[in-house]
């Protein structure tokens, strides 16, 4: 399988976010299909499932990514989940999945800091999808 | 791990040693809880022998029958309730009596747990209450602190702040790795954006000062007559080549002259906001028309417009610190989230009321009232 062969769904309500992810994914040659809002992430779920999904964390509501990870985990189960957010660590909110607790309730493969390079990112996804 | 007490007060020794068993080896476990609970119970025959242990052992949860020998459930409830005391009370009830244990839960008991009760279905209550005595304490010390509302204002600050941060970076980036070509022009949209992102970052840094301004409480000496009408004009003509580049007219009617004791940087922020949010959302070509008027003893200021108008539903949380209205109108306009909870703050502060009429697509009013001597000057 080659990179190609993957849509990756990003879901993210910050314009300037959304176009700069789908550029860097497109160019480390994935297909990518967006949402600029939780619903339209919904709307995307409900018809269409994505080789892996990158939700930002607060979008309509404060945890519309939670939300959307819960959901895409009861639809696809094996469709693996980035959730990432600019919040910072400054005020204590770290999702890092790092524990087994955390891991039950996020309902994420990975969680991202926003601002992360683009090889990075294609470094996770790569792990994520096995490539 | 910690460990919760809990009392049972029944006179049916059978349904003492039941709860004790049951509870025995039982733990309560969440994810947003630092550590799990266990539980460990004392048991009271009587109502008089439960309060005689709530003044030694202070439990943290208690299973109270109302129907006792002595005193009945209800005034233990009474008693707890008068002292204060930061105990979760369920009554267990037998099903005929209902209606007593509904009562209590107004009287300040938790919940109540019918009986005969199944092993699950005590450890479910249990599981309940323990969950609200969690939230509750650490509700109640977040309060304490004062660290609630802080903690919520900074981590959406600090994600209104990287956000753009975020995104120049990126934008930045990609020029330094001239992902779009060779040339300048290929890269009109990234700079065209960039700035942009600065300049809502800028209007995010000046409505924040605003805000901590707001917050300081001292007045004394800055409280001087204000003329709304100034006040208003000095709004307007700041606010207007934005209006003329968007081609939307701004009216002013002075209906009588209105002066108010206030400090009139504040006054200033309350016609900054409110105007250049009817400039801002308004569709091109509309119209902004400002009222000024005085009715009894209160300062009236009318700022209506012919925008794109606000839901309903979206109303209630207009004047919440960070809420901005996202839908397919607003997308593209930008903002700090912060106005309009400036403007209330600051209306509040002269003991004010500001309230919202508005239809989608048609327009939308705000009407602010301010009693016109409202704060006291020393």
């Amino acid at each position: 399988m080659k990179k190609s062969d993957f849509t990756i769904l990003v879901a993210d309500d910050d314009p300037d976010y959304l176009f700069q992810t789908v550029f860097n994914l497109n160019k480390a040659g994935y297909k990518t299909v967006t949402a600029e809002s939780q619903a339209e992430a919904e709307a995307v779920i409900a018809k269409f499932r994505p080789d892996l999904a990158i939700f930002d964390l607060m979008m309509e509501s404060d945890d519309s990514g939670f939300i959307l990870c819960y959901k895409i985990r009861r639809k696809y189960p094996d469709v693996p989940v980035i959730l990432a957010t600019a919040v910072s660590r400054e005020t204590g909110m770290t999702f890092s999945l790092d524990s087994e607790k955390e891991k039950s309730w996020i309902r994420a493969d990975k969680y991202l800091e926003k601002g992360i390079r683009p090889e990075q990112l294609d470094q996770e996804i790569m792990i994520l999808l096995k490539l | 791990m910690a460990v919760l007490k809990v009392l049972v007060i029944d006179d049916e020794p059978g349904i003492r040693s039941g709860v004790t068993r049951i509870l025995k080896d039982f733990h309560v476990t969440y994810p947003f809880m630092d550590e799990d609970y266990t539980f460990e119970s004392i048991e009271a025959p009587t109502g008089e022998d439960g309060i005689t242990i709530i003044e030694r052992d202070k439990p943290d949860v208690i299973l109270l029958d109302n129907k006792l020998p002595g005193i009945q459930g209800v005034e233990v409830l009474e008693y707890i309730r008068e002292k204060k005391y930061d105990i979760v009370v369920a009554m267990i009830t037998s099903y005929a009596s209902l209606d007593v244990a509904i009562k209590a839960t107004r009287d300040g008991a938790t919940d109540f747990i019918p009986k005969p009760f199944t092993p699950q279905e005590l450890k479910s209550s249990i599981e309940n209450i323990t969950k609200q005595l969690y939230l509750k304490r650490i509700t109640r010390k977040l309060t304490q602190e004062g660290k609630q509302i802080r903690y919520q204002f900074l981590s959406v600050l600090s994600h209104e702040l990287k956000a753009p941060l975020n995104a120049l970076e990126g934008y930045l980036r990609m020029m330094q790795n001239k992902e779009a070509g060779d040339r300048i022009d290929d890269y009109a949209n990234h700079i065209d954006r960039s700035l942009q992102r600065i300049q809502g970052m800028r209007n995010l840094i000046m409505d924040l000062l605003d805000f901590t301004k707001i917050r300081l409480e001292k007045k004394e000496g800055r409280i001087i007559k204000v003329n709304l009408a100034e006040v208003a004009s000095g709004a307007i003509f700041a606010v207007r080549p934005y209006a003329i580049q968007r081609e939307v007219s701004i009216n002013l009617d002075i209906k009588s002259e209105t002066i108010i004791m206030a400090d009139p940087a504040d006054m200033e922020i309350i016609f900054n906001n409110l105007i250049s949010n009817a400039v801002k959302y308004n569709k091109v070509g509309g119209r902004v028309d400002i009222t000024i008027d005085t009715t009894g003893s209160e300062a009236v200021i009318i700022v209506a417009d012919t925008g794109i108008g606000i839901k309903k539903s979206d109303t209630e949380n207009l004047f919440t610190e960070f809420v901005r209205i996202k839908n397919e109108k607003t997308k593209d306009i930008s903002g700090s989230g912060l106005g309009l909870s400036i403007v209330r703050k600051v209306v509040e502060l002269y003991f004010g009321t500001i309230q919202v009429d508005s239809t989608p697509d048609i327009g939308t009013v705000f009407t602010v009232r301010i009693p016109k001597k409202s704060v006291n000057i020393n």
